[in-house]
């Protein structure tokens, strides 16, 4: 057997590859059968329509050339806003997949290396049964932060003018630029800017605690937020503040998503 | 066990399509060279200096992911592909099975390399490490790779008798790498989803080293260095066991790739339990190999390609050993994330197989073109920048890995582990610049040496009569 062909075909090449894709590969799968794999749609809940009708408001024009108006009928609207919210999700993880931003940012905190108070809870297999996770965002390098509990931690447009031109709030940081989200001001996000902005504040908002702060460094931040004034001044105008102050819809109150069929007031 | 070496029987000429092979090595060396670019391109931006600024296209983001995959499907495998022609009729005395086939396979590919890197910086990647090849190029990725192990599958079954080691190799190795890509290319992506998906990502990123890569370069191994040492391998048995060690415990590690991620923990332990297993495996491979020198010694550094060959062989110990090491748990909570990773991967696939392929062209380049290398020098000057240069990357990566570690776990603000990160990727940057520098003038001096060849100095027949010196 060991120096014969039919050995080598079908006891290491093939016997073994299986026995090893048996207990790697489908033994996971099986012990997972019981969470059902969510969809895109079904993935769409009151933390991230708010940020999603967030966008609506923040960038009326973009958000118009990109999703087109809601109907007037609150009903239909808050259906349209939840396709649309979907859509926006699913192109944004493409552009998130593209970009190759999942080389430089992982997607799950480990219950190591004092992870859970920098990043939030420590990630649980549920959170990746979805459609999103295929193949699943873990990632492979941190050159940048986790993302996995990014959602609502930072405003859309703070969002926006990191991607446009990072090392406008993050000094000294290595990220690449990426003006061909936008129309040419961080403002001005296009169709796919909006889409990965949608999909950074998706993530992490199922989580209970979300939006989650970093604990640790808040308490150092607090103090000084007048010295840090000074390089968020250079700015464009239409940055909001501080990451601290962040609209954070979910600080006191989980929005009900009917509740929220009335914020595009566009006109 | 006899050597290798195939004396009278069916004349090579008739065996071996050399233009084919040379024309592996060509392509081989150009996706190095698109590859490096891609890696300085991304070095550069580490550095926060983009020096190309101007188009989506040439986003260091994406073309991170042309360098990984240029150098699996461009350099390595056309490296590989080129090798096997010139090593599998050698061994089995039969041509491939159809040599129109194999000019198909060969333009076959290069259209999938081509329209990976093309899909890529269009931003259609597929959301797997090292598999980002879009999904609407996998399937005929995975065609072609069919029609390779039929290629040359029929001439390896058809061997009456034993077979020599190489042979095991790369037959196992071409049903490896098609169940590999198949696995990780569509599972993934069309059957489960989450976690799961991530032990099947981890299992396909493993494979295609330890599925493809490993076995196509131990198999090459096991060809070269005995022809060069005139002499047989050492140890039969340890031969035995290198091969059905590697075959059993490979498979099973892909979890180590994602310790600490919710991933069943007794998965996670199984996968480096046979991480470990199978450093003692690669011991035995090894001492097989060093055994191989006994008495000749002094045979490693005078002969060039050996040089090479033998230096890819160190450095697989050192990577195996520190496989070992860092698959543990322990050290995993420290390194995972880190550029320790980066400088592991790179001594893997630099260190060792893109030696052994630069040495086994070195090999062959003369005996294809029918003349010596244009400048012999030049080649010591590839040898040495190039092992210099990994041993620099390699080196500063996992130096530089274990401080992003401590400071992460140390809470320090994120920038301080940028700050902490910068002299090791400036140092980096020196390194690749020199590792791209060595293939430049490699690629110069092959073309240098095209130009003297006879081949095309006379007509560029494909039945040259001049007998191949091995």
């Amino acid at each position: 057997m060991f120096e014969s062909k039919s050995g080598i075909l079908l006891v290491a090449g093939i016997g073994f590859f299986g026995l090893a894709f048996l207990s790697n590969a489908l033994v996971p799968a099986m012990m997972y059968r019981h969470l059902p794999e969510k969809t895109v749609k079904e993935l769409v809940n009151g933390n991230l329509r708010y940020q999603f009708e967030d966008l609506a408001q923040r960038y009326p024009d973009a958000f118009k050339a990109a999703y087109g108006e809601p109907p007037e009928d609150p009903t239909k609207a808050e259906l349209w806003y939840n396709e649309k919210c979907a859509e926006s999700l699913t192109i944004g993880r493409k552009i998130y997949t593209g970009e190759g931003c999942w080389h430089c940012h992982s997607q799950f905190v480990r219950p190591v290396s004092n992870e859970d108070r920098r990043w939030g809870p420590v990630s649980k297999t549920w959170e990746y049964q979805n459609e999103l996770q295929r193949p699943v965002m873990f990632g492979t390098r941190r050159v940048g932060p986790d993302l996995s509990r990014e959602g609502g931690r930072r405003s859309s447009d703070w969002q926006a003018v990191h991607l446009f031109k990072p090392v406008t709030l993050s000094p000294g940081s290595p990220m690449p630029e990426y003006p061909w989200l936008f129309d040419g001001a961080p403002d001005k996000p296009n169709k796919r800017g909006l889409a990965l902005l949608t999909y950074l504040q998706w993530l992490g908002s199922w989580h209970e605690t979300y939006p989650y702060y970093e604990d640790y460094e808040a308490s150092k931040i607090l103090p000084t937020p007048k010295g840090e004034e000074g390089p968020a001044a250079e700015e464009p105008a239409a940055e909001a503040p501080a990451a601290v102050e962040t609209p954070a819809p979910a600080a006191e109150a989980k929005p009900e998503p009917a509740a929220n069929s009335d914020a595009p007031k566009n006109e | 066990m006899s050597t290798p070496a195939t004396a009278e029987s069916p004349r090579q000429e008739n065996l071996v399509d050399e233009r084919l092979v040379f024309w592996y090595f060509v392509a081989a060396l150009t996706y190095m060279l698109i590859s490096m670019l891609g890696g300085i391109l991304m070095g550069l931006q580490l550095l926060r200096w983009n020096p190309l600024p101007i188009s989506e296209y040439l986003s260091p983001g994406r073309w991170r992911m042309v360098h990984t995959n240029a150098i699996a499907y461009g350099f390595l495998a056309n490296g590989f592909l080129g090798m096997m022609h010139w090593v599998v009729p050698r061994l089995s005395l039969r041509p491939v099975l159809d040599k129109r086939l194999s000019l198909f396979i060969f333009a076959a590919w290069q259209v999938v390399v081509l329209s990976t890197a093309v899909g890529l910086l269009l931003g259609e990647a597929q959301g797997l490490e090292w598999g980002e090849t879009p999904v609407w190029i996998d399937p005929l990725a995975q065609a072609g790779l069919l029609l390779v192990a039929i290629n040359f599958g029929y001439p390896i079954i058809k061997v009456k008798g034993p077979m020599y080691v190489t042979l095991w190799y790369f037959l196992a190795a071409l049903v490896w790498t098609f169940l590999t890509y198949a696995m990780g290319n569509f599972v993934p992506q069309y059957a489960v989803t989450g976690t799961a998906a991530g032990a099947v990502g981890g299992l396909f990123i493993h494979d295609l080293v330890g599925l493809f890569v490993t076995p196509m370069g131990w198999g090459m191994m096991y060809y070269f260095v005995p022809i060069l040492l005139k002499r047989p391998m050492w140890s039969h048995g340890l031969s035995l066991v290198g091969f059905w060690g590697l075959a059993f415990f490979y498979p099973l590690q892909g979890i180590h790739h994602f310790l600490y991620t919710p991933i069943p923990m007794f998965l996670q332990y199984g996968a480096v339990l046979s991480t470990i297993a199978l450093e003692f495996v690669v011991l035995t491979v090894i001492i097989n190999f060093v055994g191989s020198l006994k008495g000749t010694g002094m045979l490693c550094l005078s002969n060039l390609p050996l040089r090479y060959f033998y230096t890819g062989i160190t450095f697989y110990f050192l990577t195996c050993l520190q496989c070992a090491l860092q698959t543990t748990m322990t050290f995993q909570a420290l390194i995972h994330f880190t550029d320790w990773v980066v400088g592991h991967a790179h001594m893997v696939m630099f260190g060792v197989f893109s030696m052994w392929i630069l040495g086994m062209m070195t090999y062959l380049v003369p005996r294809l073109l029918k003349t010596d290398w244009y400048s012999e020098e030049w080649c010591y000057w590839h040898y040495w920048i190039s092992a210099g240069g990994l041993m620099l990357m390699a080196g500063d990566l996992i130096l530089g890995g274990l401080f992003q570690g401590w400071s992460w776990a140390a809470l320090q603000p994120w920038d301080k582990s940028i700050t902490v990160s910068h002299p090791f990727w400036a140092v980096r940057i020196v390194a690749g610049v020199l590792m791209f520098l060595a293939q430049v003038l490699l690629s110069y001096n092959l073309y240098k040496t095209w130009q003297k060849s006879p081949l095309r100095l006379g007509d560029e027949t494909l039945t040259n009569v001049v007998p191949a010196t091995t």
